[in-house]
């Protein structure tokens, strides 16, 4: 994309004015997507997304300015933006040398998107309509989406870091509705990968689309759900969010630094149940938070951050770990090349207990069952957070029963995480996710076994 | 409008797409510019400076009711041409579809609006640091329990054109900006946040006392907050929830899920679906509103549409597509995302017609209620579709007409069709907040809340 002596050149001339560091990073994206709704493709779109954003440090002062033009003149301006940014004076000169990082390839790529016909990708989404409009005639509404993107990335900086890769992601969503005499309801699903078109062999499209036609008509006759605290049992695979919002915001390095998070201070203390071992992992081959590298040139790891309840490290990003001596964890994560980068999760997952899940649901005389969670948010200083059910039942004298109407969950973080008191043996990867913060989104993954949270607040509007 | 030179430029490059069209070949070019400053300090520092331009076009090319679209972030001539060669070639995959088409010009006359200021774009560099440093300071002289988590400056300006074969040629620019800050406050092991802010077309509108006061206020009056009892009660929306509570109202009012038979209120025209207290106005027109606009999103003038009058529902909001499927004619409702997207269909500038009351004499009817003050969920436990809502909220205890003390954790419950009958009061405060829906406090009864 951009030739190695360039890349030397245009970084001395971002330190040219005293900066302690400075960094390229470039990108070239291909996507397209499909749009089906109401038994039509309403259109595909094909984009292309390429440019160049420099960050300049000087001092606790990031300079960041971004470019289209990837010409030698182009960067060089917007170097001189992002120096001019980040400092008012100052000099001297110094001499980049680059060292390329090796290639890493976490996610092989069977299919590249760019090698299939669009008729291809356009005919996946007739059969997930079809597919999901055969469930039955309570299906009033379908509408698909087919999504495919393959970036070319690059990072060098003044520190001699020099990265090039490739992410290609694959994403596949349906929504269905249902009418009945009680309105209307939805049911969603959705697939992704850090994958090529291989993805639609990798997944059953029609069993995902008749599974978004069969939520939708279950909760046709859903009641609504009970209000108050109560036993929360969570499927595999559907609550990894839970763990994303309840602690893994709150284990982000710059969050952590400002003492806006509940878990500063707590390294070596027990802030779970001691069944709960956490991890990110960026090397979670075709996962879609997968990574080779992170967006700061540096090779996505295993993070362990909570082992049987311990608080064992943060997640970190380069410039932070740089500077209090930390290792790097491989979590420098950025939108694109028009944003800063910032400490972000990769795949958050839970490993493994011990326990049978139909167990689980028997030992539980009266609460819920969540069967699918859907978004949700937190307050990382004060650990409250939301999470919708979209696929929720009662349990009753340890058997799942009515389905329930959606509503929010709510709890506190370190509380929830202590309140985990069975643990399955089911471990399952969730839905692909895209995580919003400070306004950029990332994909990222989770997933965690079948479990239960001893009592957690439900948001509904029964007694 | 306002047209500078550049947007005339932008035009120009617009206009030239389209006279690529072929015959039976409709084509519409969007064409925008943008650049911004975000300047972020904490600890008296700068922390992060962002200076940023970007630029892009998208070409939609329509032809035997077909559509396809294509977008490139970059104003190079080859790659312009590559875009309508993209777009060209997505035609041939999509299902043809009657309705589909560009917007007419309608005859309506565009309502002028003061939407550039040139004090903002010859504002100086080290002025807008100074600002963001002055909320800082201002924000930790008021209470000694309150941290600073971020203080911010952000300006942006857009300049866009869009040309269409069906003759609409506009352009127009647009700048603003804005100060923020983010705040924590700690009671012992306790912390909860805060935040404020202020908006205007240059800094001379910003207030930094209000915002540094909200900041600090909304920071502090969680600490020792407790979970209430479940129970059902009436609420008190404060204005900023309100906007927030209108802008799931108005996806049910959209006329594109209307036609996709997707609102909970698709046959309901002509019925009361609201407390006969309410009447919802979507007003893009009026010059107070933060979301004010002279053009929707294809180009045609925005306008007043009255969507709910004394409970009854009037209309939806169209864009031309949406208008052309119900026999009908575009609001002027089209919204756009920007180059990389076609536009879509939403409320621009949603106001409930205000009551007379302030938000003290509200509360002074209440007896067992909670004055709402944060909800967190909204993207989670709202169903536009089924109507389900469940959101996560905190706020103040209101006893015998008294506010007292404050609540958290706990969930407020209901559907979106009871609570617009449910409503009981609408006050006079009316807040021009920087969301597509003006605030105003609001009172609704039989809410269930859920908590210890």
């Amino acid at each position: 994309m951009i030739d190695q002596d360039v890349l030397e050149r245009v970084l001395a001339t971002a330190v040219r004015t005293g900066a302690d560091f400075a960094e390229v990073y470039a990108e070239d994206k291909r996507s397209t997507s499909v749009g089906f709704d109401d038994g039509k493709v309403e259109q595909v779109t094909s984009g292309r997304d390429r440019g160049a954003g420099i960050r300049v440090v000087k001092g606790d002062t990031t300079g960041f300015a971004h470019t289209a033009d990837l010409s030698e003149a182009g960067l060089r301006a917007a170097a001189e933006a992002a120096a001019a940014a980040a400092s008012q004076g100052g000099g001297g000169t110094r001499t980049i040398a680059l060292t390329r990082s090796p290639e890493r390839i976490v996610s092989p790529v069977e299919q590249y998107p760019d090698d299939v016909r669009k008729a291809d990708k356009v005919a996946v989404l007739l059969r997930m309509d079809e597919a999901a409009r055969s469930a039955g005639p309570a299906i009033v509404q379908v509408s698909a989406g087919y999504g495919d993107s393959r970036k070319h990335m690059l990072v060098a900086n003044t520190d001699g870091v020099f990265v090039t890769d490739q992410q290609v992601r694959t994403l596949i969503r349906i929504t269905a509705i249902a009418d009945g005499d009680g309105g209307m309801q939805t049911g969603s699903q959705s697939a992704g990968h850090t994958m090529g078109f291989e993805l639609i062999g990798h997944v059953d499209v029609e069993a995902l689309a008749r599974d978004a036609s069969r939520m939708a008509i279950t909760k046709l006759n859903a009641r609504p759900a009970p209000s108050g605290a109560l036993p929360v049992v969570i499927k595999q695979g559907s609550g990894g969010v839970l763990f994303h919002e309840a602690c893994g915001h709150g284990l982000e390095a710059d969050l952590v630094a400002k003492g806006g998070s509940v878990y500063r201070g707590k390294k070596g203390e027990l802030v779970a149940s001691p069944l709960v071992t956490l991890v990110d992992d960026g090397t979670m081959s075709g996962e879609w938070g997968a990574i080779a590298y992170d967006d700061e040139g540096h090779a996505s790891q295993y993070n362990v951050l909570i082992e049987n309840g311990v608080l064992t490290d943060y997640m970190w990003d380069y410039l932070r770990a740089r500077n209090e001596g930390h290792a790097f964890t491989g979590n420098g994560r950025r939108q694109s090349y028009q944003h800063l980068p910032m400490v972000r999760m990769t795949n958050t997952y839970v490993l493994n207990g011990t326990e049978e899940p139909d167990d689980i649901v028997r030992a539980t005389e009266y609460g819920v069952y969540v069967a699918k969670l859907g978004g949700g948010s937190v307050n990382t200083a004060s650990g409250d957070f939301v999470f919708g059910m979209t696929e929720a039942y009662l349990i009753e004298n340890g058997e799942i029963t009515e389905p329930l109407r959606e509503g929010n969950l709510i709890g506190n973080g370190p509380e929830v995480l202590k309140d985990i008191d069975l643990l399955g043996n089911d471990f399952a990867m969730g839905n692909p996710g895209t995580c919003g913060k400070d306004g950029q989104g990332v994909p990222v993954g989770d997933g965690q076994p079948t479990l239960r949270v001893k009592s957690m607040t439900i948001g509904g509007t029964a007694a | 409008m306002s047209v500078s030179p550049t947007a005339s430029a932008l035009q120009e490059i617009a206009d030239r797409i389209v006279a690529q069209a072929r015959p039976g070949e409709h084509v519409e070019a969007f064409v925008s510019r943008d650049s911004e400053t975000d300047i972020r300090v904490y600890g008296g520092e700068v922390e992060h400076f962002v200076s940023a331009q970007s630029e892009g076009i998208g070409i939609r090319v329509i032809r035997d009711g077909r559509t396809g679209f294509a977008y490139a972030g970059t104003f190079d001539p080859t790659a312009i041409a590559e875009v309508l060669a993209e777009a060209r070639d997505n035609v041939e995959f999509g299902t043809p579809d009657e309705w589909a088409g560009l917007a007419q010009p309608d005859g309506v006359d565009v309502i002028e609006q003061e939407l550039w200021n040139d004090d903002l774009a010859a504002f100086a560099t080290d002025r807008k640091i100074g600002l963001a440093k002055e909320l800082e300071r201002l924000t930790l002289g008021i209470d000694g329990r309150v941290r600073v988590d971020d203080s911010n400056y952000a300006d942006a300006s857009v300049e866009s054109a869009v040309a269409t074969t069906t003759g609409i040629r506009r352009s127009g620019r647009e700048n603003g900006c804005y100060v923020s800050i983010s705040t924590l406050a700690d009671d012992g092991d306790e912390t909860q946040t805060g935040f404020g802010f202020s908006v205007g077309r240059s800094p001379d509108f910003f207030d930094l006392d209000k915002a540094a006061r909200e900041a600090s206020d909304r920071a502090t009056r969680l600490l020792g907050a407790t979970k209430p009892a479940s129970r059902r009660l009436t609420v008190v929306l404060d204005p900023y929830v309100t906007a927030m509570f209108l802008g799931v109202i108005s996806s049910t009012l959209n006329g594109e899920a209307v036609a996709k038979g997707r609102s909970l209120f698709k046959d309901r025209l002509g019925d009361e679906v609201a407390n006969p207290l309410l009447t919802l106005v979507d007003d893009p027109t009026n010059t107070l509103a933060y979301t004010a606009t002279d053009l929707d999103g294809e180009g045609l003038a925005a306008r007043r549409n009255v969507l709910i009058e004394a409970g009854v529902l009037q209309q939806f909001v169209h864009n031309s597509y949406s208008a052309r499927r119900v026999g009908g004619r575009s609001t002027g409702n089209a919204v756009r995302g920007g180059f990389k997207g076609t536009p879509g269909v939403g409320c621009l500038a949603l106001q409930l017609q205000p009551g007379t009351r302030d938000q003290a004499a509200l509360v002074a009817d209440v007896t067992d209620g909670v004055l709402i003050q944060e909800v967190q969920g909204l993207h989670s436990g709202v169903n536009p579709i089924s109507g389900d809502f469940s959101v996560g909220a905190s706020g103040l205890q209101i006893t015998n007409g008294q506010v007292g003390a404050p609540l958290r954790e706990f969930t407020i419950a209901s559907t979106l069709q009871r609570m617009l009958l449910d409503v009981v009061e609408v006050g006079g405060d009316v807040d021009w907040l920087p969301m597509r829906a003006a605030g105003v406090s609001l009172v609704i009864r039989d809410i269930t809340l859920s908590g210890a």
